[in-house]
């Protein structure tokens, strides 16, 4: 009995002693180095726009509703900046979101309006910025998913016992999440059903 | 929030249902479609296999009935993760996915990759070697091109010259580990000396395997060498001395054991690079 007993104080001892505080630490850092990669590829997306939006422009100069649409989207992103310390922030979080779904669906209008130039859709400088678009889109979908995942682990170890007296005494809060309700809105990527024919006038 | 976070985790796992299987990964090529005869997927395994050995990179072709419900782009980044191609640190791995039935392709690009095949060169790839020959049904045509192509796109890039042996690398702090965990075993044993069988090699085996997991910084060989000096340790429990001094031992051993089994499997693996969505997605 004595040596099992022993056995079990030594695999016990480092789950006692461990308040979490580490573990907290290098989770924190997760789910900022995720965020990172969210406002990055968000970034690169905002990068895209001026370049598509002159390439579109050379062949369809008239669609100009659209441009200002996106130009506007364009510039609200750019207001709206998220660090990872405001991730405790929902109602900035959710701005923030708002701002770039607001970008989102101008692109796809944009992307949806180039459809009815075949002569646009032929030149390659579009196809590789379309590719790109899409490319960057698939990027943020990702960085976003790992981003929830990250933060969601976050949360419920520092919601679980006994980390939470943990992060209670240091001031570790649970971080705001990409909703999943708005997911479908949001993410709708600026790619275009083909089967349906581009509606010849802009709202 | 407690409400949100539930929901989470029933749309995730909704979403895990009527999610496709990723199969295993056993070769370059893995042709769940039976559309390439073994002769075509030979060839395109050897080209693969060559590409690996002269520049490192893991190109890997996976060709499925279906993604399901689910987009290609998202089943890509699915089997990206679960395959991990490419090296780990310089992420030079690619995927090229065709679902048969969705007439959907795509070339997931792994992240230190990026550079060398932008999307718009991914999307080229497709556009202009996979498509043109997947709709006259030659899909070994096709995959040839585009790998071919492909093959262009990286050896342009430099990388690190590929590592002699496994690429999969990552044992660096093995061998210094196994050193350590031995030295803190010799230590243990004579501390403890006066111990019972039983808990002197509980004792050794934890230390060592504590000492092999700092060291190596793998967590699965301090594991293995601190399970194997416990069950040692135990089974050692009748025969006293000898035995326990048989566990000591034991417990460094579990780490040598573990850079046999984990790394020496034979066939082809993941050598755990990363993706993060680059690349391109297309029909057909």
């Amino acid at each position: 009995m004595r040596p099992t007993g022993l056995l079990v104080l030594l695999f016990l001892a480092p789950i006692l002693t461990g308040c979490g505080y580490n573990t907290i630490q290098s989770k924190d850092e997760g789910v900022k180095a995720a965020w990172s990669e969210v406002l990055n590829q968000y970034q690169r997306r905002a990068d895209l726009v001026p370049n598509l939006v002159s390439t579109v422009k050379g062949y369809a100069a008239h669609e100009e509703e659209v441009f200002i649409k996106v130009a506007e989207a364009r510039a609200s992103v750019g207001k709206v900046v998220l660090t990872a310390e405001d991730l405790n922030d929902e109602t900035k979080l959710k701005q923030f979101q708002a701002a770039q779904g607001e970008l989102s669906s101008a692109l796809s209008r944009l992307m949806a309006v180039s459809e009815a130039y075949p002569q646009l859709k032929a030149d390659g400088l579009f196809q590789n910025l379309q590719a790109q678009l899409e490319g960057t889109e698939n990027r943020v979908t990702v960085a976003r998913n790992r981003s929830i995942q990250v933060v969601q682990e976050y949360n419920t170890y520092v919601r679980s016992f006994p980390q939470n007296l943990t992060a209670k005494i240091f001031g570790y809060k649970t971080k705001a999440n990409f909703s999943v309700e708005n997911e479908k809105e949001i993410s709708t990527a600026p790619t275009v059903d083909f089967s349906k024919p581009a509606p010849a006038t802009t709202r | 929030m407690i409400p949100r976070l539930g929901l989470v985790a029933v749309v995730l796992l909704a979403a895990q249902g009527d999610r496709q299987s990723i199969p295993p990964l056993a070769a370059h090529v893995t042709d769940l479609t039976g559309t390439l005869n073994p002769q075509q997927q030979q060839t395109l395994e050897s080209d693969l296999t060559a590409l690996e050995t002269a520049k490192g990179s893991q190109v890997g072709v996976l060709m499925v009935r279906t993604t399901g419900a689910e987009d290609i782009a998202a089943y890509g980044i699915r089997v990206a993760d679960a395959w991990k191609l490419g090296r780990k640190g310089t992420d030079d791995g690619v995927i090229v996915i065709v679902a048969t039935e969705d007439r959907r392709v795509r070339i997931e690009v792994g992240r230190g990759l990026e550079g060398a095949i932008p999307d718009a060169a991914a999307a080229r790839v497709i556009r202009e070697y996979i498509a043109p020959r997947f709709r006259e049904n030659d899909f070994y045509g096709g995959l040839r091109d585009a790998v071919g192509a492909l093959t262009k796109l990286i050896n342009d890039e430099p990388l690190p010259a590929p590592l002699s042996d496994d690429p999969t690398g990552d044992g660096n702090g093995i061998m210094p580990a196994l050193g350590a965990a031995w030295f803190v075993a010799l230590l243990l044993r004579g501390i403890f000396g006066r111990l019972p069988g039983a808990p002197r090699a509980g004792i050794v085996g934890l230390g060592s395997g504590a000492v092999a997991w700092l060291v190596s910084g793998l967590m699965a060989v301090g594991v293995g060498a601190g399970l194997i000096g416990l069950i040692l340790g135990l089974l050692g429990r009748g025969s006293g001395g000898a035995f326990a001094r048989r566990g000591g031992w034991g417990g460094f051993g579990g780490g040598g054991g573990f850079g046999g089994g984990g790394f020496g499997g034979g066939g082809f693996s993941g050598g755990g690079g990363g993706f993060s969505g680059g690349g391109a997605s297309g029909r057909w």
